[in-house]
C-alpha cells in the first residue's frame, strides 16, 4: 500500500514473482524489447557469412545444389511425377520454403544454449531468442527467392495473382518453425541430446513433406493425415502459388492452419513455463 | 523521503543441488527428454516438489533464499554480506530478473543495471560501433538513447580511432574499456554490484568501485555484495546480513559487519577441544585448541587462498618427560575426503622435547586451496604411537577467493580444490 503511494509516475514498477499460469506472458515487456529483436536479427544476418569466401552465395547454393541433386536422382532417374513442371522449378519451389524451415528449426534449437552467457547475466524476454533465430532466416530466403524468379523467367513461367498467397504461406512456415523451435530450444537447454536429435527430426519431416515428390502421390485415404503436417500445405501451396500446378488449396489447408495455431500456443506455453528459470538449468 | 524503490516480500528460491538424473540408455534419454515437461507438470500438480517456504527443502534441494523481506529506499547504498553460499548472488539475480523466485515477490522501481554485465552481447566479428548498439540493446537501452550517448561512450572508452574495427582485433584492454563504457552509460536507477563475480584485473575492479561511488553520489540506489568489509563500510549506509538464505541481521553498516565477523568467528576457530569425548589414542598428550593466524600473528576468521597462514595447535602433556613427538594436521573436504596431510615427521621436525603446555605452529606459505569450507583434523604421536586423535576433527576453515598467483586478480571460484603455480612459456619448434 505504501509502495503504491510512493510510486513515481516516471519509473515503471517491475513486479518479480514466480509464474503461476501457462499463459500470463508479459507481452508488454516483449513489446518494450522489440528493438532488441531487431538488433538480434541484424546481428545474425551480419555475422552469418563473415569470414567465408563466397559469403551470402551460400544462401543460394544450399537449396540450388539440393535442387540439382533432386532433379537428377528423383526426377531423371526415379521418374517421380512433377505435375508437368520442369524438375528444377518443381524442386526449387519446394526447397525454398523447406530450407528456410529446416534452418530455422536448427537455429532455434541452438539459440538458448548459444546465448547462455547472456541469459545468465542480463534480463530480457527470452522469447526474443527463438523469435530472432526464426526470423533472421527470412533474409536468406529472400536471396534464394531472387534466383527462383530468374529460373521462372528462364522456363517461361509467368506468375499470376496467386503469387499474393506467398506471404501467407511464408508466415505459416515461420509460425510452424517457431512453434517447434520454442519446444526444442527450451528442451535443448535442459538436455543437450536435443541438439543431436534435431537433424534427425528434420530429415524425417523432409520425407513427410511433399518436397521430393508431389502430394498427389500419397494415397487418397491417407491424405487427411498427410495434411496434418503444416509443411504439406506450405510446400504444395508454394508450388501452386508460383506455377498454378499441383493441389489447389482446399479444406485441408484450414486443418493445417489449426494445427499451426495449436503448435504455436503449446510452444508458447511450454517456453513460458521454462523461461523464468532457464538461467538456472542451461 | 520515503521513496521505496525495492521491496522484497518473503522471497524464496529453491535450488536443486548435485547432479541431474543420470541416464543409462539411449531409450531412457529419448523417453525422458520427451516426457520431462509432463513429469514436471505432474509433479507440480501432485506437490511432489513442494515450493513452500514453510516446509524444509526436499532431498537434493536447498533453499538458497528463504523468506527474505526488506525494503530499500531511493538513494540508499546497501551492502549485502554473508559467507559463501549465503544467498547473496541469488538475491541479486532475482532482483535483476535473471531468474525468478520460487516463492514470494518483489517490486522494483526503475531500470536495474549491474556491473557484471560488462561485455554482455558483444560479438567479436562486429565493429566497435556495431557492438555499442548491440550491447546497449541487450542491456535494455533504446536505439534513440544509444544514438544520443554514442559520442560520449566512444570518448569515455578513448576509442575514436578504432570504432569501425571488428572488436576481435582489439586488445583485451581496449575490449574491456569499450564494454565498460557501454555499461557505465546505461544510467540505471538501481545498480546491483556483485563484487564476488566481478571480472577483470585489480585496476578494473577499482574502476567499478569508483563508478559505484559516483552512482551513489548522484542519488541512485545501489545494492552491493562484497566480502571486502572495508569497501562495504566506506560505501554503504546500511547492510543486510544473510546466512543460509535468510536475513539474520539488518541495520547500520558497522553493527552488521560486527555481527557478521562474530558469526564467522563462532563458526570456525578456537573452540576448546579439552572437553571433546570422541577421541582415541594413549592420551599421553591432549590437543586443547586449534586456530589459524596470518604471518603477523593476527587470528584469522577467513583464509584467502594464496595467503601465508599459520595453523596453531594447542596441547597439554598428561605425563612427564614425553619425548619424540610427531604432530599431524590434515585438511579434508566436507565429504570427508582427505586432501592434504602435514606431519612434523614429513619435514624431519619431530620434537625431541616438548613443553608441558604449549602450542605447535605450522607455517603454510601461499595457502593453495580454492574457496570453500574444509574440515581440519589433527593427530599426535608419541614414539610412533597414537597419543590423541579427535574423530570429528578439530574445526573448520573457510577459504575465500584470494590473489594466489600474485597478479592482483582474485582467483575466482575454483574449478578444482587445489591451486598450484604454473609458469608458462612458448617457443616455436
Amino acid at each position: 500500500m505504501t509502495v503504491k503511494e510512493s510510486v513515481r509516475e516516471s519509473a515503471p514498477v517491475i513486479v518479480i514473482r514466480p509464474k503461476k499460469g501457462w499463459w500470463d506472458i508479459d507481452w508488454r515487456s516483449l513489446w518494450e524489447y522489440r528493438e532488441l529483436l531487431y538488433f538480434f536479427i541484424w546481428r545474425d544476418v551480419k555475422v552469418r557469412y563473415k569470414q567465408t569466401l563466397i559469403g551470402a552465395a551460400w544462401a543460394i547454393i544450399q537449396p540450388f545444389m539440393t535442387m540439382v541433386v533432386f532433379s537428377l536422382f528423383f526426377g531423371k532417374l526415379a521418374k517421380i511425377p512433377s505435375n508437368g513442371l520442369p524438375y528444377p522449378i518443381f524442386y526449387y519451389s519446394a526447397l525454398l520454403p523447406w530450407t528456410y524451415f529446416a534452418n530455422s528449426i536448427q537455429n532455434a534449437t541452438n539459440t538458448i544454449v548459444a546465448h547462455q552467457n547472456m541469459i545468465k547475466k542480463v534480463y530480457f524476454p527470452r522469447l526474443i531468442l527463438p523469435l530472432s533465430a526464426v526470423l533472421s532466416g527470412l533474409v536468406d530466403f529472400a536471396i534464394a527467392f531472387s534466383v527462383l524468379l530468374g529460373m521462372m523467367l528462364f522456363y517461361g513461367i509467368t506468375p499470376t495473382w496467386k503469387l499474393l498467397l506467398l506471404p501467407v504461406l511464408l508466415t505459416l512456415a515461420t509460425l510452424t518453425a517457431l512453434g517447434v523451435g520454442l519446444w526444442l530450444s527450451a528442451l535443448n537447454a535442459l538436455y543437450r541430446d536435443v541438439r543431436y536429435a534435431t537433424p534427425f527430426l528434420i530429415q524425417l519431416w523432409l520425407f513427410a513433406s511433399p518436397v521430393a515428390y508431389p502430394a498427389s502421390m500419397v494415397p487418397e485415404r491417407w491424405q487427411w493425415l498427410y495434411w496434418l503436417n503444416p509443411m504439406t500445405a506450405v510446400i504444395e501451396g508454394f508450388r501452386w502459388a508460383l506455377t498454378g500446378q499441383g493441389q489447389p488449396l482446399n479444406n485441408l489447408f484450414f486443418v493445417s492452419l489449426c494445427i499451426v495455431g495449436l503448435m504455436l500456443v503449446l510452444g508458447l506455453m511450454f517456453f513460458h513455463r521454462m523461461e523464468g528459470t532457464i538461467a538456472d538449468v542451461v | 523521503m520515503s521513496d521505496v524503490v525495492i521491496r522484497a516480500e518473503k522471497l524464496s528460491k529453491l535450488y536443486r543441488i548435485g547432479q541431474r538424473e543420470k541416464f543409462t540408455t539411449l531409450r531412457d534419454v529419448i523417453v525422458r527428454t520427451f516426457t520431462a515437461p509432463f513429469r514436471r507438470w505432474f509433479k507440480n500438480n501432485q506437490n511432489e516438489i513442494v515450493p513452500n517456504p514453510q516446509s524444509p527443502a526436499p532431498d537434493n534441494y536447498i533453499w538458497a533464499l528463504k523468506d527474505v523481506s526488506f525494503e530499500v529506499k531511493q538513494g540508499e547504498v546497501v551492502g549485502i554480506i554473508g559467507r559463501n553460499g549465503a544467498g547473496k548472488s541469488t538475491l541479486l539475480k532475482i532482483l535483476a530478473r535473471i531468474t525468478e523466485p520460487t516463492e514470494g515477490y518483489a517490486e522494483v522501481r526503475g531500470r536495474v543495471g549491474s556491473l557484471l554485465e560488462v561485455g554482455t552481447g558483444f560479438h567479436p566479428e562486429l565493429t566497435g560501433r556495431e557492438n555499442i548498439y548491440l550491447s546497449g540493446a541487450v542491456l535494455g537501452m533504446k536505439k534513440r538513447e544509444i544514438d544520443r550517448k554514442f559520442d560520449e561512450i566512444v570518448a569515455f572508452a578513448e576509442m575514436e580511432k578504432f570504432i569501425d574495427t571488428p572488436v576481435k582485433y582489439y586488445s583485451s584492454g581496449m575490449y574491456v574499456r569499450l564494454a565498460f563504457a557501454v555499461a557505465a552509460h546505461l544510467d540505471p536507477e538501481i545498480l546491483l554490484v556483485d563484487e564476488v563475480l566481478a571480472v577483470g584485473d585489480a585496476a578494473f575492479q577499482k574502476k567499478c568501485l569508483g563508478k559505484m561511488g559516483d552512482v551513489a553520489k548522484e542519488g541512485r540506489t545501489v545494492l552491493f555484495v562484497s566480502h571486502n568489509m572495508a569497501a562495504i563500510e566506506n560505501l554503504c549506509s546500511r547492510a543486510i546480513l544473510l546466512e543460509s538464505g535468510r536475513i539474520i541481521g539488518e541495520g547500520e553498516t558497522k553493527t552488521i559487519i560486527n555481527l557478521y565477523l562474530q558469526s564467522i568467528m563462532e563458526n570456525i576457530i578456537s573452540t576448546s577441544l579439552e572437553n571433546v569425548i570422541n577421541r582415541k589414542g594413549s592420551g599421553k598428550i591432549r590437543l586443547t585448541h586449534f586456530y589459524v593466524e596470518d604471518s603477523q600473528g593476527h587470528q584469522l576468521k577467513i583464509i584467502q587462498s594464496g595467503q601465508d597462514v599459520v595453523f596453531v595447535l594447542g596441547f597439554k602433556c598428561m605425563e612427564n618427560n614425553i619425548k619424540n613427538v610427531n604432530f599431524g594436521i590434515s585438511i579434508n573436504s566436507l565429504s570427508g575426503e582427505r586432501l592434504a596431510v602435514l606431519y612434523t615427521s614429513h619435514t624431519g621436525q619431530e620434537f625431541e622435547k616438548v613443553p608441558k603446555k604449549g602450542e605447535v605452529r605450522c607455517y603454510i606459505p601461499r595457502f593453495p586451496f580454492a574457496p570453500g569450507r574444509y574440515q581440519i583434523r589433527a593427530r599426535v604421536e608419541v614414539n610412533g604411537i597414537e597419543a590423541d586423535f579427535l574423530r570429528e576433527g578439530v574445526g573448520y576453515i573457510d577459504v575465500e577467493a584470494g590473489d594466489f598467483y600474485g597478479t592482483g586478480k582474485l582467483c575466482d571460484k575454483g574449478y578444482a580444490p587445489f591451486l598450484i603455480y604454473g609458469n608458462w612459456s612458448i617457443k616455436s619448434i
